[in-house]
């Protein structure tokens, strides 16, 4: 019972942190360009030697 | 990575930009247009959004659109000006928290259920469902508005849909194991509701990431269409005027090459005039000073000054503007599949809760045990896979059509289209390209030397011929020769000079039909006919149009002559000369014949049958109503887009009649188990998620569907 004590609320601040970190990347417009994303990494730099 | 180049030297007082860049489609297309953008002096920060096909740009008041807009023309892509507050709401985003919500709690409160599954007693799993209640009712409430509005929405004008067994279900389940909870009760169900909503949202979410991206697609290709014309001041001064700010009595100078933004009459110039958008008519139409000329249509010869005449006022536009708003009225009492299945859905599964309840009434059992089992049948026949059987496979279809080239405006486009069993089909710009193409024998008939200075002529001008010729050219391989003295003279055509003989590349003497005359000194003039042509394919595509049990006639608004020439060449019968409304009509006869009929075309006059027919697809050339009245666009210029986009809607529809068959199936095997009373919530929480997986798995079969 102890044990569980402790870990309850660990596990459900973890939890909380995940939603409200989700809900900061939803309003920072982290979802607004999901194509754009997928083809961001593709993009050449030019100012390679 | 690149992350967006900033330049420090930016003083803080910035403005945001947004430009709509219809050409940027792949990661180097971002790239270039990021760098292009940073590169400009004052400029603080680029960042492209390839779903909406738009960059924003971060920079000091100092900088002026018209040299962002000059900065990416200097790298090769168009870009327009959009205001931010024009931005479309988006479908997916309201649906986003929720989902976060529910999936969050989801995750939460399983962790717990599987203690108490796992055997924790006593105090214990009290605790572990006091903290599932804390989690799960609020989270319940939050993610389940949508359903619960919506279901609410329906009751009340005494109509039901698949979100009302799903608000009843998940309202009830959730009171039970709240009962439990306070009572220190053996099962919560928080966890099953939680997830039903779980897999709800993401259906929904899916319908609505396929609208917003068909939307975005179509969104790209009308901001393709410059909106503005040239208008000529009193003093003599031109400038650029956007469309919505013309006022009649302004005077237009309309270039060759340039469409009508406006009706008017024609002052100064002859010309010829391309109705083919507005009346579907082929062939050009003379015009002089005194004509009435509208809207949309082409100038094809020479520049002319046309006076606005009133905005609005106009008999053609307002009419097909009439007939469309009365139209739109047949396509939305079709019943989408999801809600025609919960109309048999929802009355079976409340009833069969209520027999199991006087069931166990009757057998003696107390009004605790009966209900609890009754709110057990109606948990495990909650159709939670039953609303991803539709939304998955429409998607998943949806995104294999856009591969090809085809843009679904949303999920009952699909469902329409494969009823279908008959279908008219537009002749100008539809079954044929709808632009002069050049005559194949006269283009193999030209030297070498001579395609290459025609190519060279016909580049340094705007004119639809010239446009046409540098295309057919380009695609035989042939390269420009190098040319002095290029001057283009409105209405006669290029001249030019190569190695210090006279080219020229202007109209024939006599004029039949469509053509130009190509002249080189010391050779005979070389006359090049233009014609409209059937697009690629299309005999292919006629052919898997009848596969398909689909009968295809010609429905044009052109002339008996040119209707009878395609007729010929495509061996479908058709009706030639019909007016907006005629062709309306001819789409309303069949439908009441008990025929399921599709519409294909293009132009202003095509708009009211688009949306009056059952389906409709339009190309990607079409005019802005066309498109918007379609529920389906092809950007490919092959017809074959047609017999695809039904093929794959039909296919669609038997892999949602699978998962229907799927979801149903599975809740047979467990209702008996719930009706017996041997459903745990841990039973529920297995059936739910196998179920719904099986369906998403049979709906990905469909991605490579359209190939």
């Amino acid at each position: 019972m102890n044990g569980v004590a402790f870990m309850l609320p660990i596990a459900l601040g973890m939890g909380l942190f995940g939603l409200a970190s989700f809900f900061w990347a939803l309003k920072r417009g982290q979802f607004s360009d999901l194509d754009g994303a997928a083809a961001r990494i593709l993009i050449e730099d030019e100012d390679t030697p | 990575m690149t992350a967006p180049v900033r330049n420090l030297a930016v003083p803080d007082d910035t403005v945001h930009t947004v430009l709509a860049v219809p050409g940027m489609h792949c990661a180097g297309c971002m790239g270039k247009v990021e760098r292009a953008l940073s590169a400009v002096e004052g400029v603080a920060s680029a960042r492209t959004n390839l779903t909406a096909r738009t960059v924003e740009v971060v920079h000091s008041p100092h900088v002026e659109t018209p040299t962002l807009v000059a900065a990416l023309a200097a790298t090769g892509f168009d870009a327009q000006p959009r205001e931010i507050e024009a931005e479309p709401v988006s479908a997916v985003k309201p649906l986003l928290a929720p989902l976060g919500v529910a999936a969050f709690a989801c995750m939460n409160v399983m962790l717990m259920s599987v203690s108490v599954w796992s055997g924790a007693d006593g105090t214990t799993r009290s605790l572990f469902h006091w903290v599932s209640a804390l989690i799960g009712v609020p989270a319940i409430v939050y993610a389940g508005r949508p359903f619960f509005a919506s279901a609410w929405k329906v009751l009340r004008h005494g109509k039901t849909n698949m979100d009302v067994p799903i608000s009843i279900g998940v309202t009830i389940a959730t009171g039970l194991s709240f009962y439990e909870t306070l009572t220190g009760g053996a099962e919560a169900w928080f966890d099953g509701v939680l997830m039903l909503l779980m897999f709800l949202l993401a259906g929904r979410v899916l319908d609505a990431m396929m609208r917003d991206r068909a939307r975005s697609g179509v969104d790209a290709l009308l901001r393709q269409v410059a909106t503005g014309t040239m208008v000529v001041a009193v003093d003599g001064e031109t400038r650029w005027l956007d469309t919505k700010a013309l006022q009649p009595g302004m005077l237009m100078r309309v270039a060759a090459g340039e469409r009508l933004a406006a009706d008017g009459e024609v002052l100064r110039g002859q010309t010829r005039f391309d109705q083919s958008l507005l009346t579907g008519e082929s062939a050009p139409v003379l015009a002089g000073p005194g004509t009435l000329v509208h809207a949309g249509t082409l100038n094809i010869d020479a520049p002319v000054d046309v006076r606005v005449s009133a905005i609005g006022q106009d008999t053609a536009l307002s009419e097909i503007a009439r007939l469309m708003e009365a139209a739109g009225q047949s396509r939305s009492k079709y019943v989408r599949i999801a809600d025609r299945a919960a109309r048999l859905y929802a009355p079976a599964v409340h009833t069969l809760a209520a027999l199991t309840f006087a069931g166990w009434m009757i057998a003696g059992a107390g009004w605790y045990q009966s209900l609890v089992i009754a709110i057990a049948v109606l948990i495990i026949t909650c159709p939670c896979a039953l609303g991803l059987a539709v939304p998955v496979a429409q998607v998943v279809a949806a995104g294999a059509l856009l591969k090809m080239g085809v843009l679904v405006k949303d999920g009952s486009a699909l469902e329409r289209m494969a009823e279908i069993d008959r279908i008219l089909i537009d002749k100008t710009g539809t079954l044929t390209l709808g632009r002069p193409v050049p005559d194949e024998a006269a283009l193999g008939a030209l030297s070498p030397f001579q395609a290459s200075v025609a190519l060279a002529l016909a580049s340094h001008s705007r004119h639809p011929l010239s446009l046409g010729l540098v295309q057919a050219l380009g695609a035989r391989g042939v390269h420009a020769a190098m040319l002095e003295d290029v001057a283009e003279e409105a209405g006669q055509g290029v001249t030019g000079r190569w190695n210090g003989l006279a080219v020229a590349l202007g109209r024939p003497a006599s004029a039949q039909g469509m053509a130009t005359a190509l002249r080189i000194q010391g050779d005979p003039v070389r006359i090049i006919a233009f014609a409209d042509r059937l697009r690629p394919d299309a005999e292919a595509a006629l052919l898997r149009l009848a596969a398909l049990g689909v009968e295809a006639s010609i429905l044009s608004g052109d002339s008996l002559a040119a209707v009878a020439a395609v007729s010929r060449a495509t061996g479908l019968t058709g009706q030639a000369a019909a007016s907006p409304a005629e062709k309306q009509e001819a789409i309303v006869r069949l439908q009441n014949a008990g025929r399921k009929v599709m519409m294909a075309g293009d132009g202003l006059n095509d708009g009211p049958a688009l949306a009056t027919a059952h389906a409709s697809i339009a190309p990607g050339s079409a005019s802005d109503v066309g498109r918007q009245a379609a529920d389906m666009v092809f950007t490919a210029e092959s017809l074959l887009a047609i017999p695809r986009a039904i093929r794959v809607s039909r296919k669609t529809m038997r892999v949602v009649r699978q998962n229907f068959v799927l979801a149903i199936g599975y809740n047979l095997l467990a209702v008996p188990l719930a009706i017996l009373g041997h459903v745990t919530p841990l039973f529920a929480a297995v059936a739910m998620s196998t179920s719904s997986l099986i369906v998403v798995a049979n709906s990905l079969r469909l991605a490579g569907e359209a190939k």
